[in-house]
């Protein structure tokens, strides 16, 4: 390999600096915090711009007609402009602020589900979904006559494509909805090649792309895709803010799924009629201060550049990959080819929820169950795992420290 | 001892029921039954009640779940034998206030038994490990089908 074009390795200890809460030390010992999928930490950037809106720049958005106002609309929508940037969207007109990943794709089951399929028709998804990305198929299929097919997953963790292919033949697919990064076995799945065959048989797509934003560039119109969803406070961000970006006609053509203020054209007792997008599907009072410091955390993201990230989180789980595999009695579950920052794993002889808590009891943070994805369980023919996730922050010690833990783990229980 | 750090939870008791349960068979015959769902984790435990005499004289479980789970099934298989329906619920309130405190009162020789799950109280996301077996022998008693920790 040629060193010379390897990417600016990060200054993880400088990166470390920049967040507060990694000095944190836990039940006496400093902090290993290896559960960044379910939550990231947040750098001081994001902290210090939120609490700057607090104490010198907020209003109320879109309806306050003087200077606190006015200021408080060009920071919420200057976020817009930014998320438009970081997924490369068209037109910031495409990019609709939710609650989260999970209001995103309830927003798109309902206003693109109800709104513009039609009774018969059906919703893909793959074996190895969030929750979130079940039950609102469900709902909509209970309420609105669609079919939900579930694309099986390989023994290795990774899409089976020829059969996600033969669930699309017959024509009847609207939407193909499935995650870019599994958060319990780290896959991406290949977005590219799915968006194609999807298009091919008339599908529209929307990607899960909660993980795998975190860890890659996305590119919304080289993936050529229809919907993309993530959350903010996976991404370094606050909680309570999530994305949906949507193609501009798809979005036009939809109805809202909420209803209030803020996503109006006017309103009259007879009849109401509606804002344009992205408005319209943001009612009511938005989170004004979460938008400020997800802007925030997508500077900071930018400015580290996702070459150095993809490359730093490569090369940790490669070497978590070795050292906890390399541990007698653990097992990695998920060989998947492509994958990321996440890595599931089961100890012989010990229940993952004992294994999270001897791990607490060493300063480790990991979770443990059955990570929101059920039905991936079964299909692992398993009750639960623990799973180490990793973020920008982390360090090859850590992994190396859970290693470590990981043995003693195995002794205890031997 | 390299694990000291490790023992305030679990202890050897704690350890050895939940790798060998003494109790942890379906019964033959049984009057009672009832199962015991943490949705939030995914244990799943079901417990089986026998009677005779107005007392219970023998229970068994089935449990899928951590050590502090099984262990706390076993230790409560254990202790309600020969005790009434009347008794045992007496029981599951002082367990499940020692699970949540850490204390309980001193000399009764069933609490006694129970006292090594004492330590989940201090870690608020296993409390339900430890109570879940007894939210489905509660339900048991009760005739109902099934119990949730939730």
């Amino acid at each position: 390999m040629n060193v010379m074009s390897r990417p600016v390795a990060l200054d993880v200890s400088a990166i470390r600096a920049q967040f507060p809460i990694l000095s944190e030390t836990v039940r006496g010992k400093p902090l290993v915090f290896l559960d960044s999928a379910a939550s990231a930490q947040k750098p001081r950037a994001v902290i210090d711009a939120m609490v700057w809106a607090m104490e010198h720049q907020y209003a109320n958005v879109h309806r306050g007609l003087h200077w606190m106002s006015e200021r408080t609309t060009e920071s919420y929508e200057g976020t817009r402009d930014l998320v438009a940037s970081l997924i490369n969207a068209r037109d910031r007109h495409e990019i609709v602020f939710t609650g989260n990943s999970t209001g995103a794709i309830n927003l798109v089951a309902h206003s693109y589900g109800r709104g513009m399929m039609k009774p018969g028709q059906a919703v893909v998804i793959s074996a190895m979904e969030h929750h979130s990305n079940i039950v609102p198929w469900q709902m909509l299929r209970d309420a609105h006559g669609i079919e939900l097919r579930v694309a099986p997953i390989t023994d290795a963790g990774e899409l089976d494509f020829a059969a996600f292919e033969d669930l699309l033949r017959d024509g009847r697919v609207g939407l193909v909805s499935i995650t870019h990064m599994s958060n319990v076995l780290g896959t991406y799945t290949p977005a590219e090649r799915i968006v194609a065959v999807a298009h091919a048989y008339g599908a529209k797509v929307l990607f899960d792309g909660s993980q795998a934003i975190v860890h890659r560039r996305v590119d919304v119109q080289a993936l050529n895709a229809d919907f993309y969803v993530f959350t903010g406070h996976k991404l370094y961000g606050p909680t309570g803010i999530g994305v949906l970006w949507g193609r501009r006609e798809l979005l036009d053509a939809m109805p809202p799924f909420l209803g209030g203020g803020d996503m109006i054209g006017s309103v009259t007792y007879e009849r109401s009629t509606w804002a344009q997008v992205p408005h319209k599907f943001e009612a009511g009072t938005p989170a004004i201060l979460e938008s400020i410091g997800l802007g925030a955390a997508i500077r900071w993201v930018q400015d580290i550049g996702y070459d150095a990230i993809a490359a730093h989180e490569a090369s940790l789980t490669d070497h978590a990959l070795a050292r906890i595999g390399g541990v007698a009695g653990v097992n990695v579950i998920g060989r998947a080819q492509d994958r990321g920052g996440v890595v599931s794993f089961t100890v012989d002889g010990a229940h993952a929820h004992d294994v999270a808590t001897l791990l607490d009891r060493q300063g480790i943070a990991v979770r443990a169950g059955h990570h929101c994805a059920e039905p991936l369980m079964r299909r692992l023919g398993l009750d639960s795992t623990a799973r180490a996730s990793f973020g920008v922050y982390t360090t090859h010690e850590e992994i190396d420290a859970l290693a470590t833990a990981l043995v003693r783990v195995r002794e205890f229980f031997a | 001892m390299m694990f000291d750090d490790l023992r305030d939870l679990y202890q050897e008791v704690i350890l050895d029921h939940g790798r060998r349960p003494r109790h942890g068979i379906r019964l033959a015959a049984f009057d009672a039954s009832a199962k015991g769902d943490n949705p939030m984790c995914g244990d799943r435990v079901q417990v089986f009640l026998r009677h005779a005499d107005g007392l219970v004289a023998e229970a068994g479980f089935e449990a899928r779940g951590c050590a502090i789970s099984v262990a706390s099934a076993d230790l409560m298989a254990e202790v309600v034998a020969g005790r009434s329906d009347d008794q045992i619920r007496v029981l599951a309130d002082e367990f499940r206030d020692m699970a949540r405190t850490g204390r309980s009162a001193d000399g009764d020789a069933a609490m006694e038994r129970l006292r090594p799950l004492a330590g989940v109280h201090e870690y608020p996301s296993r409390v339900k490990c430890a109570t879940l077996p007894w939210h489905a022998l509660l339900a048991a008693l009760d005739g109902q089908g099934g119990a949730s920790s939730e």
